[in-house]
């Protein structure tokens, strides 16, 4: 293979140099547990604390409402979970939206057979929530809305702002998962209106293994973990500190600069979009036009399957991803691509392409180069496409 | 995830096209599901003369509908009928546990092209595998699929 080329930057990024440079004392000579009173404890504590105000001074927060997590999985369990129970006195009633994160779809889920009920909210053809629905489904019981900042796979970027207005005025709890977000467009806390905010770190160039959940002060929330005093008591263990190092840096750098990689990475991504728009047939962009995250790309090929698609690509060098069956484990495409109306054998051909402010213009012109025979030679061997043909020869 | 065979297959997919004057022509899998496979027979005294597919669906379905139409080739009709999804996923040197439903399909697709010629020479048989009868995901792919997350 002689080129390798990662436009998966959704799925993950690669750490920082300067991330890793930052990280790197915290596994040898500043080893020191952050918990202990003697220096080494006591350097550790100090860079722990560093690494939370830099989280803050990021999202407009309070150092004190940032609490570290081992993911953003764990962050949004805590948010979900953490409100559910310790507001279950008040009721039992929670609103999310059908194209949430299986960190909070599964939650949910979960909750409900504790005993909570759970509206999904469905989302227009875009994937966009309407915050009217939003208004329309609080009851007396409501207790939390959840509702994600961008989707992972269709990359479109929610009404947060009204959406959490709405919540502050009925006095509910609202929560979003920002993992796909941070680092790529501004969050501001207070602008948004968002009592909690789920983010992680290797999203945006940090390491893995660490996260981070916004509590708004005065949010009822339970503990996460229970055992020592880390965290505030709330999130028990002792604490990952290279990680939340990593991650302090690496949100520093991601926000030094989020407009110009913004614009950086858009440019790209509309170059991909309207070239393979224009140029190659039987294709539809996923997710909102404008709405979306600067370097997200869904596209769904017709008569043709992701898998199929993402190996071909992978013989060419580049790394994409896909909301097939085949590339989810189970028989059913991606509840995203459904939730927006896609039939089945259309969510099947899905491709994700994820760009980076480490991508190059070289790169995209190679895979706009590349694309069109896969998906040509893919629809040749594809008996659906073979009707298609047959169809308009006839009408000819 | 695949093996090397596997992606032999995929990549270089063997008799890949269609047979105009095909003698059975076979039909099956569901999009719904992510996979088609439709499978052309050219059949001469009982005998598979040749054998060519199209395939809408993964790698793995590919690289089974290829592999099929090689393993059937020169074989009779009677031999061609005994060939299970185990005899194509062992062929390929083994597929991943939750892609064993493409190896049916293969299986499937070759009974429907057989059933096709027969009911075409005046032979009865049912054809419960036709695209036209699947109405949904068939049950073995769910069974697959189900032990699949369990092992999770």
């Amino acid at each position: 293979m002689e080129k390798t080329i990662y436009f998966d930057h959704a799925a993950t990024t690669p750490v920082r140099p300067e991330v890793l440079e930052a990280m790197l004392p915290f596994f040898t000579e500043k080893f020191g547990n952050p918990s202990t009173i003697y220096s080494y404890g006591r350097e550790s504590k100090k860079y722990i604390e560093d690494a939370r105000d830099k989280v803050a001074k990021a999202l407009g927060a309070q150092s004190k409402e940032i609490f570290f997590t081992g993911s953003g999985t764990e962050a949004d369990n805590w948010a979900i979970k953490g409100v559910a129970y310790a507001n279950r006195k008040k009721g039992n009633h929670i609103i999310t939206t059908s194209i949430e994160h299986h960190a909070v779809l599964h939650t949910c889920n979960f909750l409900e057979k504790e005993g909570f009920e759970v509206t999904y909210l469905p989302v227009d053809k875009d994937g966009l929530v309407d915050p009217e629905q939003v208004r329309e489904a609080i009851k007396p019981e409501t207790i939390l809305i959840s509702v994600m900042f961008a989707n992972n796979e269709i990359g479109t970027i929610q009404p947060i702002s009204e959406i959490g207005k709405i919540a502050k005025e009925k006095g509910i709890i609202f929560h979003t998962d920002a993992v796909q977000a941070v680092g790529s467009v501004n969050v501001n806390v207070e602008e948004l209106n968002v009592d909690l905010l789920s983010l992680s770190a290797h999203k945006f160039y940090g390491p893995k293994g660490v996260g981070a959940l916004y509590i708004r002060r005065g949010t009822k929330i339970t503990s996460f973990m229970h055992g020592g005093a880390q965290e505030r008591g709330k999130r028990a263990s002792t604490e990952n500190v290279p990680g939340i190092v990593g991650l302090g840096k690496a949100i520093e750098l991601a926000t030094a600069n989020i407009e110009g990689n913004a614009k950086y990475v858009k440019r790209l991504r509309d170059r991909i979009i309207d070239e393979v728009l224009n140029t190659i047939p039987y294709v539809r962009l996923n997710g909102h036009r404008e709405k979306r995250l600067p370097g997200n790309i869904n596209f769904s090929f017709e008569f043709i399957e992701g898998e199929s698609l993402l190996l071909l690509l992978d013989m060419k060098g580049i790394a994409a991803s896909s909301g097939s069956a085949c590339t989810s484990g189970s028989l059913d495409p991606s509840h995203v691509l459904l939730a927006i109306g896609l039939p089945h054998e259309i969510a099947h051909g899905s491709l994700r392409i994820t760009l980076g402010p480490d991508n190059t213009d070289e790169e995209v012109d190679y895979f706009l180069s590349v694309l069109p025979e896969i998906v040509g030679r893919l629809r040749e061997m594809s008996p659906l496409y073979e009707a298609v043909k047959n169809k308009n020869k006839s009408k000819k | 995830m695949y093996s090397q065979k596997v992606m032999d297959h995929f990549m270089n997919p063997r008799n890949m096209g269609e047979i105009e004057d095909a003698d059975g022509v076979g039909l099956v899998g569901n999009p719904k599901c992510g996979d088609i496979m439709k499978m052309y027979l050219k059949i001469e005294n009982d005998v598979i003369v040749d054998a060519k597919f199209k395939t809408f669906g993964c790698g793995a379905a590919v690289a089974t509908s290829s592999i099929s139409t090689e393993m059937i080739k020169g074989k009779t009709i009677e031999e061609a009928l005994k060939i299970t999804n185990e005899a194509v996923a062992e062929a390929l040197d083994g597929l991943p546990p939750q892609k064993m439903h493409c190896s049916n399909l293969a299986e499937e697709a070759i009974k429907a092209a057989i059933e096709d010629y027969r009911k075409r020479k005046g032979i009865t048989g049912n054809n419960q595998n036709s695209f036209e009868s699947c109405q949904g995901c068939c049950k073995k792919c769910e069974d697959v699929h189900d032990d699949f997350h369990e092992e999770e």
